[in-house]
């Protein structure tokens, strides 16, 4: 069984973002890259389930040259293939974004080259909510966002998401596509050896198609929000602020 | 310990809370100061800085005594604070070339007092199992070393500096210095996001950031962030099975410059093979912005894909556990400096303002200790002139200087370094007049404090069928020895004592000192009586107050208010630093520098007379120009200066000319020599070979603050009247009876074993018949201090302190010099020169 | 017209709905536009009763029983087929799982861009628009060009609030026209959780932990003091990655973003991708011995102290 993890090089940030002077961007002339924590469940997931079921497993990026970095990443963790859209760096739309990947992922109109396609529930830094979904509907196959935890049993998907009070379960007919949340699995460090041997793996680099598309979102500018931040009231030291923690929970608070 | 609030006045601000501030406010505290503050702009206990990142461990054996002192008493410390474990650590080898070096290695450690060995590959298995020893020759076991928590050593440190001020310690983290307040040239606050606290005195402790803060102050510390790669992977299923935090002697991989070392079930991979990686610390994110901390920037993975092949070949089995991966790794970012030594000491263009900066975890504690000391008594246990913050003053503080540097020190770091090895980046930074003279006589040149200065001459390179039979004997055929040197050395010695040479420029370090207080002030500054007729030169030691050395050089009387000191090179950064603090404020003391601004060449030798006589407008006869004095000459047309001495123990003169007349001072010299056999020499001769000779002693080598005149042999001046520095110690010296006192050997058989003919470059330890290391009853152990070959004595001659149960001329004793122990004699105790005892030559 | 997705639970409209419908109404405010909503399930019916408050002028009740189970692609189906029958300028959701889900797959059918996770909106010809990126941490302003915008509401960041005049509202049944294909993706069963107590992102209390706590054990504490306040207990991404509680319980950009009215914060330092899951939070109070931590100036009261000894004393105080 062959799954695809579909990943985005994204800024290895602190607790603060600092713009460009056009505001366009973050400045990451002083960051690394990574890939988000949902992502990286993608790819672990995407490994896991080809290996349980002698299929491979293939990273797939759009994204900047240097988008090659997380690919290999990608590889060090022991996806067996990787390929990336190369952009010119510029920063492209959901729509866009998801036609590109569909274009790549299409293969045969009816057949397309993977079993099981898992998407970040949603990017770390743009945060669209709706690439996999999109890719999923253009390529015709069934897909659940928000997914914790997923389950191959009789060609079949078996995927499950958390809500209140418990957790819906959903079966996929394959090839079908999910939206990985964070917690599903362990995301596995790379071994020295295979992040050596990463870098030596050969990416296959493709020209992602965009497709034209009617009205669009435009990114106008970002924006840091100033913090409004203002030092808390310190209601004591140790224990000596119980009584007056317990004041405060239960008139002014009312939680007690 | 109050942490919320700055106060608005200490008497000591320290910038930075890692583990170099901690110390110094822990030893300012237990020294007495009880008002201290410490500001950092990170959160403690971490502030972000490289305390937070390093790899903690402690290896205390250095090439340099004073390093593998600072790290001896850093691990006594830590072992206090019980933050320190020891685990021990091996250098493996894995070349012949890196095991002749872990045979120096284990030299150095005799020398210096810390116990070590030479292991076969089977004992480092048995101490490391999982070493790969297929690829290893030897090991260096280092059974003292050991890993330490410095953050926890951090918290240790304030609570007990917050103990001895009685509450007196100010800590404000999350604070961000803005500016430093400097008025009339005096430091006076430090003004912070959260206020403003004047401060008595204020000791930059900011790590990679000091220069930043430093330039607030206008002043240069000269560092650049680089990078040291490191990489954590765990959990290794084989470390399972040990408790604790490193149960297995630290590896270093020296040949491939990496590190290996347990920590709990993780093995940390660090290296200085790959390239120089060096930041701008203007590009520094702030802690805010960083994922990981300012100084853990993420890794240069191309730059480390050599160390992974490596690493895996040394250490396969724990990198292979299936179930480990890489789960930490960054770009540490490290001080580096010109040098690879610390940045410390008083900034000297800023009163009450300090350096302690690019400090390594492993001397921190001990360094916080020793600049404590110097701020608060004047001088420090441990002799730190080789890391004074002002040795790069005026020539090595650019940027660009500063980068080259520290990209080619950068792979020294692990590297085998001869003691005599050159700098090649940054290269005729300062060049005499006479340059271009000599690089068209193929000067071989040697840098000192940025100054190129001949070593030897390619051009004399004849000389050496002239004195072949007196060199048969002193040819080095081990390529070691004979790295950085040349027979052409002897060879130029030789043709001195018998004709005459040009040495220069020197490089030295000229400080002209001028007003009606000057008698006065430099009586308090030298040992030697300084208020002599006009025209008469002083060479004296310079003291701290507990009598050891903070310079040795000549002062010579221009005038009945101006004064000239002539001091070395090397150390005219920190002279210039001691003399301009001691000038007190309310006397009429003008000090200028004159080292930029006169050029020295020196002629020496039995026809010096008769070359300079023959083109001076001066009688430069013995009666009209006697030995030890100084005058104005004209050399041809040169207004130039002259002193009548000698380092090498001839006949001649050090002339002093305006750099701008210096090549025409050259020319005219050069010309007039031609009829009396005039050849240049080079500081080969000047620095060691006429030195040892004459039994002169070297700054740094000989001179320094753990031995006391007397025991130099430097007492000729005896004590006079007027009150100087170190002169309570210093009368007491001469009235003591010495614990050991300096003496020239020779070795009597350089091939004891047969085989190649071995040469000592200095720092070998002196051991007893029984092949002990010599220690006197204060616990100073004897090393070779200088070792150089005396053509004209027909000896290879060594310099070290003995006990005095040793020191006794014809003592036969040993030295070792890479794992083999030599016979050597005591030839001289004390000062008295082998060569022309009673100084004719130079009275000639 | 501006057409907002309400999400409800037996006909009682979801908290995050009602913040997209505030967001909804004032579109249909500044355009002088109406406001109609649609939703799922026979029980959408009782939303005419309440959603009047709202300014909904008329409940779109999709009538489809197959549309009673959660089907992804169906709803979104059903959507997009309303909104071919009544051209709306916009149509909002909530910003939860099944919000974003369901528009995204509208924005897919019809081919329509969608701006997820709205702050602020500006109708025009073109809709100028702000919207979370990076979990909350930074604004991205944007121009919406579509001819229906599709728009969810950044959860937490609207507070539902009535219309000044109550609508009177009409409910009226929409039959969507929906093959079996569109409902390859339906939730085939539910799993009651066995954890009893409230869901960490509704809870009126969340006593977070973070790596101060120290280890798994002593989350103890934090369980009895949740427990006297009614809440729930959460984690920080370090004290995940320790292992220390599951991540279900992992407040933060890749957790869950909790909106209490009060959150205890033990032994956590403040990190912004934390923040941005807590900040939904009417007040934050944080127990930590370092007052120069972060969250210190975060939170709105503090306690200076180690919070193995405060938290039980206080858990102690609340017993009496």
């Amino acid at each position: 069984m062959d799954t695809v993890a579909c990943i985005k090089r994204v800024p290895d940030t602190g607790a603060k973002l600092t713009l460009t002077d056009d505001e366009q961007h973050i400045d990451t002339s002083h960051l690394g890259f990574t890939i988000s924590p949902h992502e990286e469940c993608a790819i672990e997931e995407a490994i896991q389930v080809a290996d349980d079921h002698d299929g491979t497993a293939t990273v797939l990026s759009l994204g900047p040259a240097d988008a090659d970095e997380q690919l290999r990443t990608g590889l060090a963790m022991t996806a067996d293939e990787a390929t990336l859209l190369e952009t010119d760096g510029a920063e492209w739309r959901p729509r866009e974004t998801a036609a590109a990947l569909a274009d790549a992922l299409s293969g045969d109109a009816d057949d397309p080259d993977f079993d099981l396609c898992l998407f970040g529930n949603e990017s770390a830094d743009v945060a669209n909510h709706q690439v996999g979904i999109r890719v999923a509907e253009q390529l015709d196959i069934p897909f659940v966002a928000g997914v914790t935890d997923l389950t191959i049993a009789d060609g079949k998907a078996v995927a499950e998401r958390d809500v209140t009070g418990g957790t819906e379960v959903y079966e996929l007919d394959l090839p079908a596509a999910v939206g990985v949340k964070e917690g599903m699995n362990e995301p596995r460090y790379a071994s020295m050896r295979a992040k050596m041997q990463a870098r030596k793996q050969s990416i296959e680099r493709q020209d992602p198609v965009a497709g034209e598309f009617d009205g669009a979102i435009e990114k106008v500018k970002l924006e840091a929000p100033e913090s409004t931040d203002g030092a808390a009231e310190v209601l004591g030291e140790g224990t000596d602020a119980v009584p007056a923690v317990i004041d405060l929970l239960r008139d002014d608070l009312e939680v007690v | 310990m109050s942490s919320d609030s700055l106060p608005s006045q200490v008497s000591t601000a320290i910038i930075g809370g890692g583990i170099v501030g901690n110390s110094l406010a822990y030893h300012l505290a237990r020294m007495g100061r009880d008002d201290i503050a410490i500001v950092d702009k990170g959160p403690l206990p971490d502030p972000g800085g490289s305390t937070g990142h390093a790899s903690n461990f402690l290896m205390p054996v250095e090439h340099s005594k004073e390093m593998t002192n600072l790290t001896q008493r850093s691990i006594e410390q830590y072992k206090d604070m019980d933050t320190f474990t020891n685990s021990g650590g091996i250098e493996v080898a894995r070349t012949d070339e890196r095991v002749e070096e872990l045979k120096r290695r284990v030299q150095s450690a005799k020398a210096w007092g810390e116990p070590a060995e030479l292991l076969t590959p089977e004992e480092v298995e048995d101490l490391v199992p999982y070493v790969n020893t297929d690829l290893i020759k030897a090991g260096f076991y280092s059974t003292g070393a050991g890993t330490c928590d410095p953050l926890r050593a951090g918290e240790v440190m304030r609570a007990r500096a917050d103990e001895y001020t009685d509450g007196g310690l100010h800590v404000s983290p999350n604070t961000e210095v803005l500016d430093l307040h400097v008025e009339n040239g005096s430091i006076q606050a430090v003004e912070t996001d959260r206020g403003t606290v004047t401060a008595d005195e204020v000791v930059i402790a900011a790590g990679l950031w000091s220069p930043k803060i430093a330039e607030m102050a206008g002043v240069d510390i000269p560092l650049t962030p680089a990078v040291h790669q490191m990489v954590s992977v765990g959990p290794i299923s084989f470390f399972e099975d040990y408790e604790g935090e490193i149960s297995f002697p630290v590896v270093r991989d020296m040949d491939t410059q990496m590190y290996e070392r347990q920590h709990g079930n993780d093995l940390e991979v660090g290296s200085y093979q790959h390239r120089p990686i060096l930041w701008d610390v203007e590009d520094i994110p702030s802690i805010d912005e960083a994922p990981l901390s300012p100084t853990q920037p993420p890794l240069t993975e191309d730059a480390f894909e050599q160390s992974m092949a490596d690493a895996l070949e040394i250490v396969p089995e724990l990198l292979d556990d299936p179930e480990a991966g890489i789960r930490h790794e960054i770009d540490g970012l490290l001080s580096q400096t010109p040098d690879g030594a610390p940045l410390l000491g008083p900034l000297q263009d800023v009163d009450g303002l300090w350096s302690c900066a690019a400090v390594w975890i492993k001397e921190a504690p001990a360094i916080g200790e020793a600049v404590a000391q110097w701020m608060t008594r004047g001088w420090s246990d441990i002799d730190l002139h080789g890391a004074d913050v002002n040795r790069f003053y005026e020539y090595g503080n650019s940027r660009s200087f500063v980068k080259d540097r520290a990209s080619e020190g950068f792979q020294k770091i692990y590297d085998i370094v001869h003691p005599a090895e050159q700098y090649q980046s940054a290269r005729e930074l300062r060049t005499s007049p006479f340059y271009e003279k000599q690089a068209d006589l193929d000067a071989e040149f040697f840098e000192a404090a940025g100054w190129e200065r001949p070593q030897w001459y390619e051009s004399n390179s004849d000389l050496l069928d002239r004195y072949e039979d007196e060199l048969a004997e002193f040819q080095r055929p081990n390529e070691w020895d004979s790295r950085w040197w040349s027979p052409i050395i002897l060879a130029e010695h030789l043709h001195t004592r018998e004709h005459v040479s040009m040495i220069g420029d020197m490089g030295f370090s000229i400080f002209d000192f001028r007003g009606s207080d000057v008698v006065d002030y430099l009586e308090r500054m030298a040992v030697g009586r300084v208020d002599v007729e006009v025209g008469k030169t002083v060479y004296t030691p310079i003291l701290a107050e507990n009598g050891g050395f903070v310079s040795d050089l000549t002062i010579a009387r221009l005038g009945p208010e101006h004064y000239r000191v002539v001091t070395g090179g090397a150390a005219g950064g920190s002279d210039r630093a001691w003399f301009g603090d001691h000038i007190p404020d309310d006397a009429d003391v003008t000090m200028i520098d004159r080292s930029e601004s006169l050029c020295t060449l020196g002629v020496w030798g039995p026809n010096a007379r008769d070359v300079v006589d023959s083109v001076t407008e001066e009688d430069m006869s013995h009666d009209a120009f006697e030995p030890y004095t100084a005058q104005k000459i004209t050399v041809g047309e040169v207004d130039a200066w002259a002193m009548r001495l000698s380092y090498i123990g001839e006949q001649g003169w050090e002339i002093y000319a305006p750099m701008g007349q210096g090549r025409r001072l050259w020319d005219v010299l050069w010309e007039a020599g031609q009829d009396h056999n005039v050849r240049p020499a080079g500081m080969g001769v000047y620095g060691t070979t006429g030195r040892l000779e004459k039994g002169y002693r070297l700054f740094g080598h000989e001179l320094e603050l753990e031995y006391n005149p007397a025991e130099a042999g430097l007492t000729f001046h005896g004590v006079k009247d007027a009150d100087f520095i170190g002169k309570e110690a210093y009368a007491e010296a001469i009235d003591e009876e010495n614990t050991a006192t300096l003496c020239t050997l020779s070795v009597d058989d350089h091939a004891p074993e047969g085989g190649e003919r071995r040469f000592m470059l200095g720092n070998e330890p002196v051991l007893d018949e029984n092949g002990d290391v010599l220690v006197d009853d204060e616990g100073r152990r004897s090393y070779v201090t200088s070792a150089g070959t005396g053509p004209s004595v027909g000896k290879h001659l060594l310099m070290a302190y003995l006990p005095q149960s040793h020191a006794e001329e014809g003592k036969r004793l040993q030295v070792e010099y890479m794992g083999q122990q030599y016979p050597v004699t005591v030839e001289v105790v004390g000062s008295r020169p082998l060569f022309d005892p009673e100084n004719d030559r130079i009275r000639s | 017209m501006i057409l907002s997705f309400v999400e409800h639970a037996g006909g009682s409209p979801d908290e995050a709905s009602l913040e997209a419908l505030t967001l909804a109404r004032e579109l249909a405010t500044a355009t002088d536009a109406s406001l109609e909503a649609v939703a799922f399930g026979a029980e959408a019916a009782a939303l005419g009763e309440s959603l009047g408050a709202y300014g909904v002028e008329t409940v779109h009740r999709v009538a489809d029983e197959r549309l009673d189970t959660y089907a992804p692609e169906a709803w979104a189906e059903s959507i997009a087929q309303l909104v071919d029958d009544l051209d709306p300028e916009a149509v909002v959701a909530p910003g939860t799982d099944r919000g974003q889900e369901v528009l995204a797959h509208v924005g897919a059918k019809r081919d329509l861009p969608m701006a997820a996770n709205c702050l602020d909106v500006e109708p025009s010809d073109v809709y100028e628009l702000s919207r979370q990126r990076w979990g909350g941490s930074l604004v991205e302003h944007a121009r919406l060009d579509a001819d229906t915008k599709l728009l969810t509401a950044a959860a937490h960041e609207f507070s539902p609030e009535t219309a000044s005049e109550a609508a009177e509202t009409s409910v009226q049944p929409f039959e969507p026209a929906l093959d079996e294909s569109a409902f390859r993706v339906s939730v085939d069963r539910v799993e009651e959780s066995d954890e009893t107590g409230v869901s960490l992102g509704e809870a009126r209390v969340v006593v977070g932990g973070g790596r101060g706590v120290g280890g798994g054990e002593d989350y103890d504490k934090l369980e009895t003091l949740a427990g006297s306040l009614g809440g729930t207990v959460g984690a920080s991404r370090a004290a995940v990655n320790e292992g220390w509680r599951p991540h279900d319980d992992q407040i933060g950009q890749t957790g869950t973003k909790i909106s209490p009215d009060l959150y205890v914060a033990c032994g956590i330092s403040g990190a912004v991708q934390h923040m941005v899951g807590c900040k939904g939070a009417d007040n934050i109070l944080a127990i930590n011995t370092d007052p120069e931590a972060a969250i210190m100036q975060k939170a709105d009261y503090a306690v200076v102290g180690d919070l193995h000894e405060v938290v039980p004393e206080l858990n102690d105080a609340l017993d009496d």
